[in-house]
């Protein structure tokens, strides 16, 4: 099994043992994102970051992973600068692109971009997000958040709470979960329940899943409570926004009770669903989480590029 | 002698004769056919409610001059699972087989999610991957969204 030349397109590509195998190369490459160990293990390597979609986190945290391993990067942030505006298809810049780098990471507002691009590009594609598609990479930061917290992300407990229908991160993260035997509790406003072929993909897979609107509720036993922000964009009604997006808000005294452990995970960014109060519990962990992006993308990177970690992380 | 029922419309010399369709589904079989560009010395016969052994009531298409190539019987397959396709030459049945699903479905449905990558104008074909038999559900190889109503999907 080796990821060497793959294309990370969606999570369903990856089997539980390549996700514990980046996961384990994640914790190597900590003390490399940390800045602690200097590391030269893709010098020479010249990575595409082409972001045709506003990002600000998967971005820099592409940038820092290439960086801190020595990679250098060519990146479009901004297609209304690029050929993509005199009407270029995504697949000549592509082909374009593939030409150019090692690697392309690839954000687009079409779901399936990423796929398209990969079936055109010599080089290895990695989806940093495809409209309301797949989030892979997050995903994967996502289970490293949980295992670093728990050792394990065998049976935990965890409540997807927020936007379940839109939201893309929860899609992928729920199936992942799934294939580690979580047990799922969906709390979230009957409008933003989660879609029914991801629901469905979980009771193939077996996974155990609850519908629990009321938090307080769904909370009880939990190990992880994973926010995600409802987005004005969704409600055509700025009213019924006002009344769901106020009721999904956590509200900190509702994290008195819960376990030693019991993390409270965000993709970022947040606007109200997590007042700033709960920034000073020892359950948040989204800045964590956030963190370890850099760590988990350089595995990424490293294992794609080169099919290993240096030793030790560093070189 | 009873009439045979397939005497109900004219026997064709060469051509593909679609039978055991659904009842209902005879028009969409013909424009899975594209039978508008056939020429004008076809002649294409549509048989409505017939009574069906097999089925109680079912559609048959039979159209000259044309056999059928596998993409349109791929397509046939996915919203007449019960058809069956028997190939006509000088009169006589050479071939005859029921539609058969193949695991990909390339050009054949347009994906109903209008955000699909497929449905910006790249040059890519569309691509389903067929995830569960009966009843009939694919997914998108490129949004993964999932489809089981394919009717209004048939690509032209």
């Amino acid at each position: 099994m080796s990821l060497k030349g793959r294309d990370i397109l969606s999570m369903r590509d990856l089997s539980r043992p390549e996700i514990l195998e980046i996961l384990k190369a994640s914790r190597a490459l900590i003390p490399v994102a940390e800045g602690r160990r200097p590391s030269r293990a893709l010098e020479g390597r010249l990575l595409s970051l082409a972001f045709f979609e506003p990002s600000t986190r998967t971005r820099l945290s592409f940038e820092t992973a290439a960086k801190r391993l020595g990679a250098r990067t060519i990146t479009i942030v901004d297609p209304a600068a690029s050929s993509m505006a005199k009407g270029e298809s995504l697949s000549d810049t592509v082909r374009m692109l593939s030409c150019y780098a090692d690697l392309i990471v690839l954000r687009h507002p079409n779901e399936g971009a990423s796929r398209l691009a990969a079936q055109l590009s010599d080089k290895p594609v990695i989806n940093a997000g495809d409209g309301a598609g797949q989030h892979p990479t997050q995903t994967l930061l996502d289970l490293a958040t949980m295992e670093e917290r728990f050792q394990t992300l065998a049976g935990l407990r965890v409540v997807l709470m927020g936007d379940l229908r839109y939201g893309r991160t929860v899609h992928s993260l729920a199936h992942a979960l799934g294939l580690f035997g979580s047990e799922l509790t969906l709390s979230s406003p009957e409008r933003l329940s989660l879609p029914e072929e991801v629901r469905r993909d979980l009771d193939q897979m077996g996974a155990k899943v609850t519908e629990q609107p009321d938090l307080e509720k769904a909370l009880r036993g939990a190990d992880v409570l994973y926010v995600t922000r409802i987005q004005k964009e969704r409600f055509g009604d700025l009213a019924e926004y006002a009344k769901v997006s106020g009721s999904y808000r956590l509200d900190p005294a509702l994290l008195r009770n819960m376990k030693e452990k019991f993390a409270v995970m965000h993709p970022l960014p947040r606007v109200a669903e997590i007042p700033p109060e709960v920034d000073r519990s020892p359950h948040a962990v989204y800045f964590r989480q956030a963190f370890l992006a850099v760590p988990v993308r350089m595995a990424l990177l490293s294992l794609i590029l080169t099919g290993r970690v240096p030793p030790g992380g560093g070189r | 002698m009873p009439v045979s029922k397939e005497l109900r419309i004219t026997p064709i010399r060469n051509g593909t004769v679609v039978d055991h369709i659904p009842s209902g589904l005879a028009l969409e079989v013909l424009r899975i056919l594209n039978v508008e560009a056939l020429g004008r010395e076809s002649t294409i016969s549509v048989a409505l409610h017939v009574r069906s052994q097999r089925m109680g009531w079912k559609d048959i298409v039979k159209v000259e001059n044309m056999e059928l190539s596998a993409p349109k019987a791929n397509a046939i397959a996915l919203i007449a699972p019960t058809a069956t396709i028997s190939i006509i030459r000088e009169t006589k049945v050479r071939e005859k087989h029921a539609v058969s699903l193949p695991e990909r479905l390339v050009g054949i449905l347009r994906c109903p999610n209008p955000n699909c990558i497929t449905n910006q104008g790249e040059p890519v074909d569309s691509e389903f991957e067929v995830t569960r038999r009966r009843p009939l559900a694919v997914r998108c190889v490129y949004c993964e969204r999932s489809v089981e109503d394919f009717v209004p999907l048939l690509t032209r």
